[in-house]
């Protein structure tokens, strides 16, 4: 699977699955010699005891995913983690805004808010028309989807922060906006919203080992104090997050992650 | 054989030279032959009213397992020791025998007391080694079913003691492995991470089960656990680090001790690219706090690179918390100390990395409401100290997974769940706790013995149900 291919697994979890709800997370290993990786959940199936998740290769672990097939065994899925998504009815319209695999954290909170009696409004982006997921699911939980991409070629040609802006001068009563994708994206739908003064929400994606609570790796500055992200969050106000700690945490171990990549490449090559 | 009458020196152990040993994660003692066991065996009393058992949080019968060393039965030996603890290879490593066991010996009186801890490891070692445990009868099925959370000392001592009675036991464990603060904690140079393995291998040939990746509070609640089980212990450890709260202490390079062990020893980032999880290498480490978990910490930066690694420490040498043993053994690798020293921030180059602590010297006050003479800053003494990775060892507090999610569980002012010292028994029906999760962080053994009265108050519990 080429770098940047995103892809979908449905994985036997049957405890997870019963107990999963919008915004929280599970940790996955995939051998013994394997890291930790937190991944989101985009959707769970009670009856047959699975979840799905939704991931992007970006690096060795998530490429050994992408390369595993139907009946293959994961060595460890630990879940669901985090705090749920608060979800309440606003009197005004909810703005789910996702990019890139983002929207498949985005999916379940949209459905939730949706499913209290909201007015929601969707906005997806992605790089390009192929990148884009969960449309028809985004479209079924949504009053209005919106979509644009970098390169044009499909809905707007543009980013989700762009849509948003606009949304935003025309409706006066939004209440609520989440926002769901890269750090950036998150970063500029914040600076979207700050001047309209609408709450927003951002889910945080930093590096976890145990992710109980237990290391601290995962710890951001939101509104000047530390938090850990799996245990508080991953939601905190968007508008509180220091999002250049975030990114340089984030790139604390390019250079090994790196490694094991050309690594793994050269095996499979 | 010694003569009779001509007194036997306490007989050490050898180990790897510090050299050597600082650049690898061997174990750093190789522990007695039988030679030297029998040799130091010799030096027991046999005391009729022995204190060293006494001594012992959980009262293992020490002259008969040290007479057996005596009389060439080392099998024997360690199934004497079995009979009061489920871990002695571990314990024989970790405990602080120089202020338990060993502290009440009568030897010590005047010299030096027996090496119990040496003896307990070479017992424990020889019937690993020579394929000698037997695997003891458990009594008929009580039909009683036992939840236990987390697999640290005090719950596999909790496992082995209920299984024993007859008591259905399962443990609920988060992480992949179990073994708790024996696996991610202490180190493969402390404590063998095959050791702990086979020590968990024995509980689940007894008929203990194990669940990895249940984080209870999470996966299940207490509650829930309530619903299928008759009893539940919470042996879950103090799993949340501490933080100085200090001006950059988010840069890249600054780890909690929790995080820079657990990727070492749990996911053997020490073996990267090998297993995939990586660890920052350090070349001037820095490590703040002197208990034994800093001493593990910086000596794993040794071991992975680290050129110059250095203790900082608020107060003197003399307050150091470690135990003797192992600051002596971090010093003999070449591990620095900067004593009387704190660190007021931290300072980040442009990548967000950290590249030195502006650090503040302190000298000493009275004596605090811990006893030790309180720590004072001395005004205008900062300076800087280059480093590039810092590795806070502060200890821990408990994590609130499992209050946040069972209300009804009383907790201390700290956030520790209360239990009556003596049973373990929660302010929840049914519900017991013990080890770190009750009384902050302490060691191995006080855990094991906080385990084992649980074990006794779950037991009468479980059989006045009827």
């Amino acid at each position: 699977m080429a770098e940047g291919t995103v892809c979908q697994l449905e994985v036997e979890a049957p405890r997870v699955a019963k107990k999963a709800k919008p915004g929280q997370f599970i940790v996955l290993r995939i051998d013994e010699k394997g890291e930790r990786i937190p991944l989101t959940m985009a959707n769970q199936n009670l009856e047959k005891g699975t979840i799905t998740i939704i991931f992007q290769v970006v690096g060795k672990t998530t490429a050994h995913l992408a390369k595993l097939e139907p009946g293959d065994a994961l060595i460890d899925v630990i879940g669901p983690l985090g705090m749920p998504t608060h979800i309440e009815k606003y009197d005004g319209p909810v703005i789910c805004v996702g990019g890139g695999t983002g929207v498949a954290v985005l999916y379940p909170i949209t459905r939730g808010y949706k499913q209290a009696g909201n007015e929601v409004i969707g906005i997806i982006g992605a790089r390009t028309k192929d990148l884009l997921i969960l449309e028809d699911e985004m479209r079924a939980v949504t009053d209005d989807l919106r979509i644009t991409t970098d390169d044009g070629s499909y809905g707007h040609h543009g980013f989700v922060t762009d849509v948003l802006k606009q949304i935003l001068e025309e409706r006066d009563n939004v209440k609520m906006v989440v926002g769901i994708g890269p750090v950036p994206m998150m970063r500029f739908v914040c600076k979207t919203t700050e001047p309209f003064n609408v709450p927003t929400t951002v889910s945080l994606n930093p590096i976890m080992v145990d992710a109980t609570g237990m290391c601290g790796a995962c710890r951001v500055t939101v509104g000047g104090k530390t938090r850990f992200v799996c245990v508080d969050g991953p939601e905190f106000d968007g508008h509180q997050v220091d999002f250049d700690e975030l990114t340089q945490r984030l790139r604390m171990y390019m250079e090994e992650e790196k490694k094991s990549y050309e690594l793994f490449k050269q095996k499979h090559a | 054989m010694a003569e009779k009458g001509k007194k036997i020196p306490r007989q050490a152990m050898p180990e790897q030279d510090p050299k050597v040993r600082a650049h690898n994660f061997d174990e750093v003692p190789y522990g007695y032959d039988e030679k030297l066991a029998q040799l130091e065996a010799q030096r027991c009393l046999q005391c009729k009213k022995p204190q060293c058992v006494k001594g012992c949080p959980v009262e293992v019968e020490i002259p008969q397992f040290i007479q057996y060393i005596v009389d060439g039965d080392f099998a024997a030996a360690a199934r004497q020791l079995k009979n009061k603890n489920s871990l002695p290879a571990v314990c024989g490593r970790v405990c602080p025998q120089e202020s338990q066991c060993e502290q009440t010996c009568i030897l010590g009186k005047k010299g030096e007391p027996v090496a119990i801890g040496r003896l307990e490891r070479f017992a424990a070692d020889y019937e690993r080694n020579h394929n000698l445990v037997t695997i003891p009868e458990v009594p008929p099925p009580t039909g009683k079913r036992v939840a236990v959370v987390g697999s640290g000392p005090a719950s596999l001592t909790l496992a082995g003691d209920l299984i024993k009675k007859g008591h259905e036991v399962i443990i609920y464990e988060a992480l992949h492995t179990p073994g708790g603060v024996l696996v991610y904690g202490i180190p493969e140079f402390r404590l063998p991470k095959a050791i702990v393995a086979a020590e968990v291998d024995y509980l689940q040939k007894m008929g203990v089960k194990i669940e990895t990746d249940v984080v209870v509070g999470k996966t299940v609640t207490v509650d829930e656990l309530l619903e299928d089980h008759d009893a539940v212990f919470l042996g879950v450890g103090a799993g949340l680090p501490l933080f100085l709260n200090l001006p950059g202490e988010n840069l890249c390079g600054i780890y909690s001790a929790n995080e820079y062990l657990t990727r070492s020893n749990l996911m053997k980032a020490y073996k990267f690219p090998e297993y995939d999880t990586p660890i920052a290498r350090g070349k001037v480490v820095a490590v703040i706090g002197a208990g034994n978990v800093a001493m593990d910490a910086a000596r794993t930066a040794l071991r992975l690179g680290a050129e110059t690694v250095k203790i900082v420490y608020r107060r003197s040498r003399a307050e150091m918390p470690a135990r003797a043993e192992e600051i002596h053994h971090a010093e003999e690798e070449g591990v620095q100390f900067e004593l009387l020293t704190n660190p007021v921030r931290f300072i980040g180059n442009e990548e967000g990395w950290v590249t030195g602590m502006e650090c503040i010297r302190m000298e000493l006050g009275e004596p605090d409401e811990s006893g030790r003479r309180r720590p004072i800053p001395i005004e205008g003494s900062n300076f800087t100290m280059e480093c590039d990775m810092v590795i806070v060892a502060l200890g821990t507090r408990a994590n609130p997974l499992i209050p946040s999610t069972t209300p009804d569980l009383k907790l201390n002012k700290w956030g520790y769940i209360e239990a009556d010292p003596d049973t373990g028994a929660t302010s929840k029906k049914g519900v017991y706790a013990g080890g770190d999760i009750v009384t902050g962080s302490a060691t191995v053994i006080l855990a094991m013995g906080a385990g084992r009265k649980a074990a006794n108050a779950i037991h009468e519990y479980l059989m006045g149900q009827g």
